[in-house]
């Protein structure tokens, strides 16, 4: 018995047929074959499949498919654009803020969604907006060093490119 | 575009499709007509199968296949690593079949598997399996195990051991406890941890009718050997048939060397569903239930020496847990990998170590992030800080005291590490310890630790430091001491690379070994470029496919760096070699009247005679001048066996704070100088060390995989084991000494686990430090609030 969902993902409208247990992050991986947003504990612990549903962070695992009829989702594919990569994948690769790469999507939104709150953020409040999101490869601590340069970036004008931190802006 | 990039931060190639969303890990890959495997696991540690009724789920809609052990025609997996040495050929190696037949050993092995259309369809047909399940005694702890009446996993192995294994000196290390002015004893606990790389395992096999042959993707640190060990091992399938791709892995640390059960699982259902590819994705409670554990020693240590510090024995008596079967390399973890190196960077005359390896009905242990050479740190670095609190001594002077000091390399250490035949020896080749120690100590503040610990106090608080004094040996190993010492991996540690350059003057490196996150995309660019002087946007790395990459042993044992880059060196001076001999001829010169400078190949004495690699390459490549003898292109593969294996060393310090009413402890300050030779990329070293650290934290503090007295597995997801989150860590300060490798022209020692390696030991030592005072003298891991908050309550009581 499939249910049908409309939704805006990265900018784009899609119509989707899911059964009702599908979660938010198999309509991504499966339907949509967005794959940079990772499972990786099937309990809502790790963070890896974090995206931004109206301009908020969700850990998509965490919600029916069938929940985010109507929403606008962003992922890591929409976060950069024709001009040039989000502020934070340009200081996650710049400070080497990732290794093996596979929490990386997921910490990318969780710290886009504090951008959006704040563009001034202490180390102590980047390390408390990210403690939902378990990297292995790190340490976090070149991650909070990509974070708050980022965060320099965002409050030196340069735009942020993409719909993450506009959405969570306006929220 | 430069091509100085040896030795720089240069950021990594891999990143671009990392940061974007577009990596390409195993449970990315969708093929046509993909099905879908689920692997229905036991609910026991310990049971018999009586029997198995799979015809509700063969009936269930999408359902294409439903198999059980009894369908399996394969061997059981192979095991690689016996302890050998003194503890013989043991009969007794009992290793996992790709589905249980007869009985089950631990919760989560496999049982049956089925294939269905759709991931769902396969979940829901696993639950209309039924086992008529006959459920017997189990025992999760190895001190336990090896007691009279125990229940018993194998027939073959009476009272559950493995092996017993020991190495050094008895008799002379039996003399120096006796005789010595002080002796310390302890029990010491490396309690059992899951590793928890971010991705979990998984696996697409492929197999084709038309031509039988078999394709594997797999999140593997090791293609290439698993290509070996399925294909001749597992299945009796000729080596040329398998092909083994692993694409981007999302982390490892040990955990995806290892050959297991499900590779043979979905290679066996593609055929038996006709060709299609049949993919399983591990889910996290899958992979804390089945796929290896690491650690789980239980250890009575001796440590003898004089009241002046001088420490004259070490005498170690090791329970190894290695699980209810064997994994790939188990009983080497901790035999050849922990006690060999059990004396550290210490001058210790005399040292003995007994291991005795044991079944328990818990999930197989094998190589986690340091594999054996973390634990050795922490029984060491333990005992020196109980012995100095024993004799009142500082922990730094007694660790400078025995310190091997710089005038005695070539050290060999007393466990045997260099003995071995045929002509072939490994020995502790550099290292000047005390830098290190020195420096740690001023940047941690150590020199003022009384007024610190005092301030504290009128807070509540205890403050503690901890030291941890570490040698690693890594970079493994010469082929011809691992088949020499009658103990190890049956097979050789060679590396390989391959260069191609193509015409328009673009290089192709293909490298034998296998990256997890390491960033062996940039570093061996940084390699080749230097050597060839070309920048790095002309350099690609492939690797991670059996097709097309040169046979390697892959990556583990911090070893790429040194074995692989050397590799990738050999082949560069082969490629630059060729190019001089054509420059010469398309110069008009003699190839020793040839001289290069970077991309430049010139007429000595005559700068305006010259050629670009490029155009070498180019003209190389079309052959139309090509002299007599010489082959067109510029192709040239390259192998490195290592002479030695390489020795990174250095102190980290840790400083605690533990709140006196809730025993919280705070990690307050983290400093570590390690020494790991030169560096290739010092940025991708630090990202190492961070991580390695963090993990070693973890273990201190926090992680600790739990069964129950029956053998569930308490700690089954993420919510119950506690990974390190980013708001429980300070800041990390990294700082270095170098002393650069001798066995390898980068002069490079790998870095992979030298973070893991010391923390641990480091963090403990600062608890340790900080709960002296009250009386306190040891504590296992973790060091959790309720276990600290409990003993500082017991402390209390016994003072009042």
């Amino acid at each position: 018995m499939a249910e049908h969902v409309s939704l805006v993902v990265n900018g784009i409208p899609r119509e989707v047929d899911v059964e009702p247990r599908r979660l938010l992050v198999e309509l991504i991986r499966e339907d949509l074959d967005l794959t940079g947003t990772h499972i990786a504990c099937d309990t809502s612990q790790c963070g890896a499949c974090t995206v931004h549903v109206d301009g908020r962070a969700v850990k998509s695992c965490t919600m029916l498919a069938v929940q985010a009829d109507g929403a606008q989702v962003t992922t890591i594919e929409g976060m950069a654009t024709p001009e040039g990569l989000h502020p934070l994948q340009a200081a996650f690769w710049e400070h080497h803020g990732l290794q093996c790469g596979f929490c990386t999507p997921g910490m990318i939104m969780a710290a886009a969604d504090l951008l959006a709150r704040t563009t001034d953020p202490t180390d102590d409040e980047i390390r408390h907006a990210i403690e939902g999101n378990f990297c292995r490869c790190t340490g976090y601590q070149n991650i909070v060093t990509a974070i708050r340069a980022a965060a320099a970036t965002v409050r030196a004008g340069v735009p942020a490119p993409s719909g993450a931190v506009q959405q969570g802006s306006a929220s | 575009m430069t091509t100085d990039m040896l030795g720089k931060r240069v950021k990594r190639v891999e990143d671009q499709r990392l940061i974007t969303g577009k990596g390409r890990y195993v449970d990315d890959i969708k093929l046509q007509s993909m099905a879908y495997c689920a692997i229905l696991r036991s609910p026991y540690a310990h049971a018999r199968i009586r029997s198995i009724d799979t015809s509700g789920a063969k009936a269930m809609p999408g359902v294409l296949d439903v198999m059980t052990g009894a369908d399996v025609p394969y061997n059981p997996l192979p095991m690689a690593w016996p302890a050998g040495g003194s503890a013989g050929i043991q009969n007794n190696v009992n290793t996992p079949r790709a589905l249980a037949t007869d009985d089950v050993k631990w919760t989560g092995e496999g049982v049956a598997a089925v294939i269905a259309e759709t991931p769902e369809q396969a979940f829901d047909a696993m639950e209309a399996i039924v086992v008529d399940w006959e459920p017997l005694p189990a025992v999760v702890d190895a001190e336990a195990a090896i007691q009279p009446g125990a229940p018993q996993l194998h027939e073959n192995a009476p009272n559950n051991v493995v092996f017993e294994w020991s190495v050094g000196d008895k008799a002379g290390t039996d003399a120096a406890v006796d005789a010595a002015e002080v002796v310390v004893r302890q029990r010491i606990v490396n309690q059992r941890l899951i590793p928890n790389p971010m991705e979990t395992r998984g696996d697409i096999g492929l197999y084709n009718p038309g031509t039988d042959e078999y394709t594997i993707w797999m999140s593997s640190q090791t293609p290439h050997i698993q290509r070996i060990l399925l294909a001749i091992f597992v299945m009796g399938i000729p080596e040329h048939k398998l092909r083994c791709i692993s694409p981007d892995v999302g982390g490892a640390f040990g955990t995806k060397i290892f050959c297991y059960a499900d590779y043979v699982v979905v290679l066996l259902a593609s055929k038996r569903i006709g060709g299609r590819p049949v993919k399983w994705v591990e889910s996290r409670r899958e992979n804390y239930q089945a796929t290896i554990h690491g650690r789980d020693h239980i250890t009575y240590l001796e440590i003898a020496g004089r009241r002046d510090g001088e420490i004259t024995g070490l005498r170690v008596r090791t329970l190894a847990n290695l699980g209810g079967r064997l994994s790939t390399i188990g009983p080497g973890i901790p035999t050849t990998l922990y006690a060999r190196v059990l004396t550290g960077c210490y001058r210790i005359p005399n040292v003995h170590a007994e291991v005795t390896g044991v079944y328990t009905h818990t999930v197989f242990l094998d190589a986690y992030r340091g594999a054996g050479r973390p634990e050795a740190p922490y029984v060491i670095e333990r005992a020196m800080d109980l012995f100095a609190a024993e004799i009142g001594m500082d922990p730094a002077a007694i660790r400078r005291k025995n310190f091997i000091a710089p005038d005695q390399f070539p050290y060999e250490n007393p466990s045997g590490l260099g003995t071995a035949s045929g002509g072939a020896k490994i020995y502790i080749d550099s290292g000047n310890y005390e830098p290190a120690l020195n420096r740690a100590l001023v940047m941690s503040g150590y020199l003022d630790a009384e007024a610190a610990k005092a301030e504290a106090r009128t807070r509540g608080k205890y403050l503690g430091f901890g030291l941890s004094s570490y040698l690693e040996v890594c970079g493994v190993a010469p082929s011809k001491w691992i088949g020499a010492v009658g103990e190890g991996w049956g097979a050789a540690m060679w590396e390989s690379a391959n260069i191609k350059v193509h015409l328009t003057g673009k290089v192709v490196v293909t490298m034998g070994t296998q990256p997890q996150g390491q960033g062996h995309e940039t570093t061996y660019a940084q390699v080749v470029g230097h050597e060839l002087g070309i920048p790095i946007e002309d350099i690609v790395v492939q690797h991670s496919d059996t097709q097309g990459t040169p046979f390697g042993y892959g990556s583990y044992g911090s070893r790429t760096s040194s074995v692989g880059s050397t590799a990738a060196i050999k082949a560069a001076g082969k490629i630059r070699d060729k190019a001089r001999r054509y420059a010469a001829h398309m110069l008009e010169a003699s190839v020793e009247d040839i001289e290069i400078d970077g991309a430049e190949y010139r007429v000595k004495g005559s700068p305006d005679k010259k050629k670009t690699f490029q155009e070498i390459a180019f003209a190389l490549d079309l052959a139309f001048d090509a002299p007599e003898g010489m082959e067109p292109y510029l192709d040239e593969t390259a192998y490195y066996d290592t002479p030695n294996c390489t020795w990174p060393f250095g102190t980290h310090v840790a400083v605690v704070e533990i709140d006196e009413a809730t025993g919280f402890t705070d990690l307050v300050k983290y400093v570590a100088v390690d020494d790991v030779g030169n560096k290739i990329n010092p940025m991708i070293v630090d990202g190492q060390l961070h991580g390695g650290i963090v993990q070693g934290v973890g273990q201190a503090l926090w992680e600790g995989a739990v069964y129950a007295d029956d053998g569930q597995l308490l700690t089954g997801s993420m919510l119950d084991y506690a990974v390190p989150r980013a708001s429980w860590l300070p800041q990390l300060e990294l700082d270095e000494t170098v002393t650069p490798s001798p066995v390898n022209p980068l002069g490079v020692k790998g870095v992979g686990e030298a973070g893991a390696i010391a923390s641990t030991a480091a963090v403990a030592n600062a608890v340790g430090d900080a709960l002296r005072p009250i009386g306190i003298r040891h504590l296992d891991m973790p060091l959790t609030p309720q276990r600290v908050w409990k003993a500082i309550q017991a402390a209390k009581g016994a003072q009042a």
